[in-house]
């Protein structure tokens, strides 16, 4: 006699899931869910209600320009930060102490002092020179808070991005350099064509979060009469006293910093797939 | 006037006014510390609950005060919360004005800020503690709550450590912002005495090697702190 499973134990649905129980974590939880929902529903009632075309008209298009601004404000000091970096991060690999201890010093002190305080140094504090940086012929770059907050940006960043490469570098193994060594491949393409390509994978997600830091700390600008996205705010507060000014701003930087973000998580995912097993 | 005379205290000069500016710079990022440090750790237990809802509401956090400029939050408190109340006064039909203080706004700004990277920290240092921890402590019969104070806690606090550090030095950088608040910490004090006197390199100098030398003593503090927090590591 043949047994067949099916004969003697007929098929049964499975039984239910428990009901979930209500604790602590999920009444807290529901709370706040509902906290953000009551939020953000204000958030998107308050800017309908306070939605005016007249001042669309006069400030929408400020703060386009305002955004123009920021985003190339911030470009062009990561682009000519990337440059400056690169000499800072071959001093601190160097075995020259000199040279490192100077570059150490360099990014320590742009690093542990606040980017608002080196912009007004450069901006504002450059000014008590004026007459010998006229002489020099000069003084026209200085007097601009633009130029300022370039150079500012610039120097500060060169810190930040030499520290990142100088970190990606020493994160390559030294088999790497040894293996091209006993190949008879010279220092530099050794470098260029196996270093560097590892280093920068390693470097890909500081580089993003500094791009990022960028561009909230280019906020501050608006100090020093630039008027990028954070300067047409203000000025657009200081003449409406309409709140609505700084909550579009937010909604601004936040789908800037989030676009970003996620660009940037797709860019890595997209960089290291080779290295997916 | 020579840079000494400008520098020194009293009436001519303007140390005494700079040195009330390093206290409150000193005392804001000091008081936004265990503030910041609380709401990460909360924020941070939140993330890794097994509700879900709990998660998202944390996450939502962190993702709107990392995505937002620290002076665009800053201005959000102390402009926001200014109306708020207001509009409550009026609503309660009182006649009173009202000032809201810089510098709690400022706490609350920066708090808001450090806790999110906080959060972050924390977060992932409770994912570097293996789970037995947790299971070995349940296995003796140790309530949960003890078990995360006695033994999940010291060890998260160690590793902790080194990224909490870096956020101090963030926390003591962002400081400078609430100048723009009217709050008179060393950038507002220094930012006077340049315009009064003309002196603008020399003043803005002056807080910048402020912000340097309070840089190098965080430095040295918490270089101790990472040592003695080492000791007892097994070697």
């Amino acid at each position: 006699m043949k047994f067949v499973a099916a004969e003697i134990l007929p098929d049964e649905t499975p039984p239910p899931p428990p009901p979930r129980q209500w604790n602590n974590a999920r009444l807290t939880g529901n709370i706040l869910m509902l906290f953000w929902m009551l939020a953000g529903i204000g958030l998107v009632w308050f800017l309908y209600s306070a939605w005016s075309p007249e001042k669309f008209d006069r400030y929408g298009i400020k703060y386009w320009t305002g955004l123009q601004t920021t985003l190339s404000l911030v470009g062009i000091s990561i682009v000519l930060g990337a440059i400056i970096s690169l000499p800072i991060a071959f001093g601190r690999l160097s075995k020259n102490k000199i040279i490192g201890a100077l570059s150490f010093s360099y990014v320590y002190i742009f690093r542990g002092t606040p980017l608002l305080v080196q912009v007004f140094l450069i901006y504002y504090g450059l000014g008590t020179f004026r007459a010998e940086l006229d002489a020099l012929g000069i003084w026209i770059f200085f007097r601009d808070a633009w130029n300022c907050a370039i150079l500012a940006f610039t120097l500060n960043t060169a810190a930040y991005q030499a520290e990142i490469l100088r970190g990606a570098i020493q994160s390559v193994p030294k088999g790497q350099w040894e293996g091209a060594d006993s190949l008879g491949i010279p220092r530099w393409k050794t470098f260029r064509k196996i270093i560097l390509p590892q280093a920068l994978i390693v470097a890909l997600r500081p580089y993003g979060n500094e791009i990022i830091l960028m561009i909230k700390g280019s906020a501050i600008v608006a100090l020093v009469t630039v008027y990028d996205l954070m300067g047409e705010t203000r000025r657009a507060y200081s003449r409406t006293f309409d709140f609505q000014m700084y909550i579009w701003a937010a909604v601004f930087y936040f789908v800037i910093v989030e676009a970003l973000r996620n660009i940037w998580n797709w860019l890595e995912k997209r960089l290291t797939r080779h290295l997916k097993r | 006037m020579t840079s000494w005379e400008l520098l020194s205290f009293g009436d001519t000069g303007w140390g005494d006014e700079i040195a009330s500016g390093v206290v409150i710079t000193i005392s804001l990022a000091l008081a936004t510390l265990p503030l910041g440090l609380l709401i990460g750790f909360l924020v941070a237990l939140a993330k890794q609950s097994q509700e879900w809802s709990l998660r998202t509401a944390a996450d939502i956090y962190t993702t709107i005060f990392r995505g937002l400029p620290e002076l665009l939050t800053l201005f959000l408190v102390y402009f926001g919360m200014q109306i708020a109340v207001q509009q409550t006064i009026a609503l309660m039909g009182l006649d009173i004005s009202f000032e809201f203080n810089s510098f709690v706004a400022g706490m609350i700004a920066l708090g808001l800020v450090f806790s999110s990277y906080a959060s972050e920290v924390f977060l992932s240092a409770f994912r570097a503690i293996p789970q037995g921890q947790y299971e070995g402590g349940f296995a003796l019969g140790i309530r949960k709550k003890t078990v995360m104070r006695l033994i999940i806690f010291p060890q998260l606090v160690r590793i902790a450590l080194p990224g909490l550090a870096n956020l101090w030095m963030l926390l003591l950088k962002d400081t400078a912002l609430v100048s723009a608040i009217g709050l008179a910490d060393i950038v507002r004090q220094t930012g006077i005495a340049a315009r009064v006197t003309k002196q603008a390199f020399l003043f803005y100098g002056v807080s910048f090697l402020l912000f340097l030398i309070l840089a190098l003593l965080s430095s040295i503090v918490i270089a101790r702190i990472e040592a003695f927090s080492e000791k007892g590591d097994a070697r």
